[in-house]
């Protein structure tokens, strides 16, 4: 049990943000390079400052049309990226197992806050799984990797909080957390998970379209 | 519910998807996939988040009571997403509803984008469907009539040289009872304005071509229409995928300005014709923005009439409800232009529709959709159930529509839903409220 810890939490945590990282750049360079290649046409209309004034109103809840129109959908959206984002980089354990590697640390949640937001991010994916099952658009969608990206955001989450509140297995759910986190970090260039990499290069690109070329708002 | 319960006989679609197989299919769609797509359609295919947060911003939708299959991204894995999915294998009847889809189901009007998180523009997924039906011969068969009569006559609507010419003047001497003097200068060099239209103008609608006339004659300016072919701004190959048609049009058109060494295009009242020269045709080919500068007509009425180059006897009863096209509006920022030529023509409130401006509805007749004729018309004006919904709601008796594709679209609209509008054109009102000097 202990190899096995210490083997997630030592070189598989490395392969992760290597895999994360070198993956990262990869695909952005690749994508960059086909749309070099073959959208010089879109390319050439890019610009900084439609790219911002998009990403920027898109940024502000209920902002945009979209939001406006799907508020329930919305908060949940911005409570899942936000509680997603901040608990595990916040989370109190997370950074003294860094500052005992590393001797870097910084300020770190209340356990009692980082438990609600991990309470939080789990809920939030049952509504989305609740929306995927259960809403007819939404339905007629999903594919099996809608589900699995799911899968992959809620479980770092769910072992977590298991963990934490010691049950089960307390030895067994700490080792499939951090396998959890590891998957998720790996999965981030590879899956949908990518809209992290892309969406701001999409949101740019419309956003330069519809302010320099169509002279309207896209938000 | 769904495309295959939706099936519509057009003898375009069949004939087209009766020549293909699998193999062929395939090789034509990742030759496209291949040679004409790149990093815009994969990130697209790969981020969206099938969240179906576009859903709401659709009038299919909408006006379908709320069937899925009809929702933007929805259409997007019906088509492309399938395409993508199935390494460019389709079967013909999949072809021919993927066809349908594309041509009739989305006006390209890009409502969804102001929907979507991650900035997907779903037209661009329809229009590179199309694209590929193009290719593969597909398209719906009245649609292609007038992209053939692009490629023999440059002009939309098998309009030969000389009925042009003819019109013009037949137009000109009608006009010359009201106003004795005038003259529709054909060819005339160096000119301040090269008026162009759309084809279906000569040929069903030459009242439009005697009102701008009587427009740029009593503002006094200075302008000309060309005799010879360019003079057709319309652009149906940009709606069935027939880019490089698409790009002769706009370099026709654009060459016979520059051949009459004009100050400046000025365009009718028509949406996709301005969207051809700002946003696709002239990208095809190899412009930037435009080589010789365009207006609409709603920029050039504002002028006209903020100059008061015309002035006006009366004004228009209102109030009015006004109809933004979304080639213009959406698509060109002119929402602002249009409120204030209207409030200067109409005596009377402008009562907006529940979804206005860029946001607005499109009128389901954009797109092609329209000239993809009588067999879909039915489910064309079906979709324009949400609009009409927000177009009673205004309560009021006149709708403003600077659009030919609108027009023609609330024309069915206004009929089917009984709603007893009148749709106007701003060079109607203008010419039925300016002073006539002459007169
Ligand atoms: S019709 Fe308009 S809103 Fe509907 S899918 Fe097409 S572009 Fe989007
Ligand atoms: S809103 Fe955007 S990301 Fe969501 S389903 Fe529609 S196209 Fe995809």
């Amino acid at each position: 049990m202990y190899d096995i810890y210490n083997f997630v939490t030592g070189p598989l945590v490395w392969v992760s943000f290597a895999i994360l990282i070198f993956g990262s750049i990869y695909r952005l360079g690749s994508m960059y390079a086909l749309a070099k290649k073959k959208d010089a046409v879109s390319l050439a209309y890019m610009d900084w400052k439609f790219s911002f004034r998009s990403i920027f109103n898109w940024l502000i809840p209920f902002k945009a049309l979209g939001w406006k129109k799907n508020p329930v959908l919305t908060v949940v959206t911005y409570v899942f990226h936000i509680c997603l984002l901040a608990t595990p980089i916040l989370l109190s354990a997370h950074i003294i197992m860094i500052e005992e590697s590393w001797g870097v640390s910084w300020w770190n949640l209340p356990d009692a806050t980082a438990d609600i937001m991990t309470i939080l991010v789990i809920a939030c994916c049952a509504f989305f799984a609740g929306r995927r099952l259960l809403q007819k658009d939404v339905r007629f969608l999903t594919t099996g990797q809608d589900w699995l990206i799911l899968a992959i955001a809620a479980l770092p989450f769910i072992t977590g909080f298991l963990a934490y509140h010691q049950l089960f297995n307390y030895q067994v759910m700490v080792i499939a957390h951090v396998l959890a986190g590891n998957i998720m970090i790996a999965a981030i260039p590879f899956t949908r998970i990518s809209h992290m990499l892309f969406a701001v290069f999409t949101r740019a690109y419309i956003g330069s379209e519809f302010g320099g070329i169509r002279k309207a708002k896209d938000w | 519910m769904g495309i295959q319960e939706r099936l519509i006989e057009d003898v375009g679609l069949r004939e087209g998807v009766s020549r293909l197989n699998e193999d062929s299919i395939q090789k034509t769609v990742n030759a496209v996939f291949q040679g004409e797509t790149g990093a815009r359609l994969k990130a697209y295919a790969e981020i969206c988040l099938r969240c179906g947060m576009c859903t709401e911003a659709c009038h299919f939708y909408l006006s379908h009571d709320k069937d899925p299959t009809y929702a933007p991204a929805a259409k997007v894995k019906q088509t492309i997403g399938t395409l993508l999915a199935n390494g460019g294998r389709a079967s013909p009847d999949q072809i021919y509803s993927m066809a349908q889809i594309a041509y009739s189901e989305c006006n390209l009007c890009r409502r969804c984008v102001h929907y979507c998180p991650v900035g997907i523009d779903t037209a661009y997924m329809m229009i590179t469907m199309r694209r590929i039906c193009h290719k593969l011969g597909v398209t719906p068969q009245y649609i292609q009539d007038t992209a053939h009569s692009h490629s023999a006559t440059f002009n939309q609507m098998w309009v030969k040289d000389d009925e042009w010419t003819d019109t013009l003047q037949w137009q000109e001497e009608e006009a010359r009872d009201e106003f004795p003097d005038l003259r529709i200068p054909l060819d005339k060099e160096g000119a301040d304005v090269y008026y162009s239209v759309i084809a279906p103008e000569p040929k069903f609608r030459t009242q439009l071509i005697y009102q701008a006339a009587a427009i740029l004659h009593t503002a006094k300016i200075d302008w000309t229409m060309p005799a010879e072919p360019g003079w057709d701004n319309s652009d149906m190959c940009m709606f069935t995928g027939d880019f490089e048609m698409m790009g002769r049009l706009k370099r026709k058109h654009f060459e016979s300005a520059q051949k009459l060494k004009v100050k400046r295009i000025v365009m009718g009242e028509c949406g996709h014709a301005f969207r051809s020269v700002y946003d696709v045709g002239n990208r095809w080919a190899g412009w930037k923005h435009y080589p010789v500068p365009v207006v609409h007509s709603v920029e050039f009425f504002w002028e006209l009439l903020t100059q008061g180059k015309i002035k006006l006897v009366s004004k228009y009863p209102g109030p009015v409800t006004l109809q933004d096209p979304c080639n213009i509006v959406r698509g060109r920022g002119l929402g602002d232009k249009l409120r204030e030529v209207i409030r200067i023509l109409v005596d009377g409130e402008i009562v907006e529709t529940a979804s206005n401006r860029e946001h607005n509805l499109c009128c389901s007749a954009g797109g092609g959709v329209i000239n993809c004729g009588p067999p879909f018309k039915n489910a064309r004006v079906a979709a324009c159930k949400a609009k009409a919904d927000q177009l009673r709601a205004t309560g009021v008796k006149t709708i403003i529509a600077p659009c030919h594709n609108c027009h023609g679209g609330l024309d069915d609209t206004v009929h089917k839903y009984e709603l007893g509008m009148d749709i106007k054109f701003l060079g109607d009102i203008i010419y039925q409220c300016m002073e006539r000097p002459e007169a």
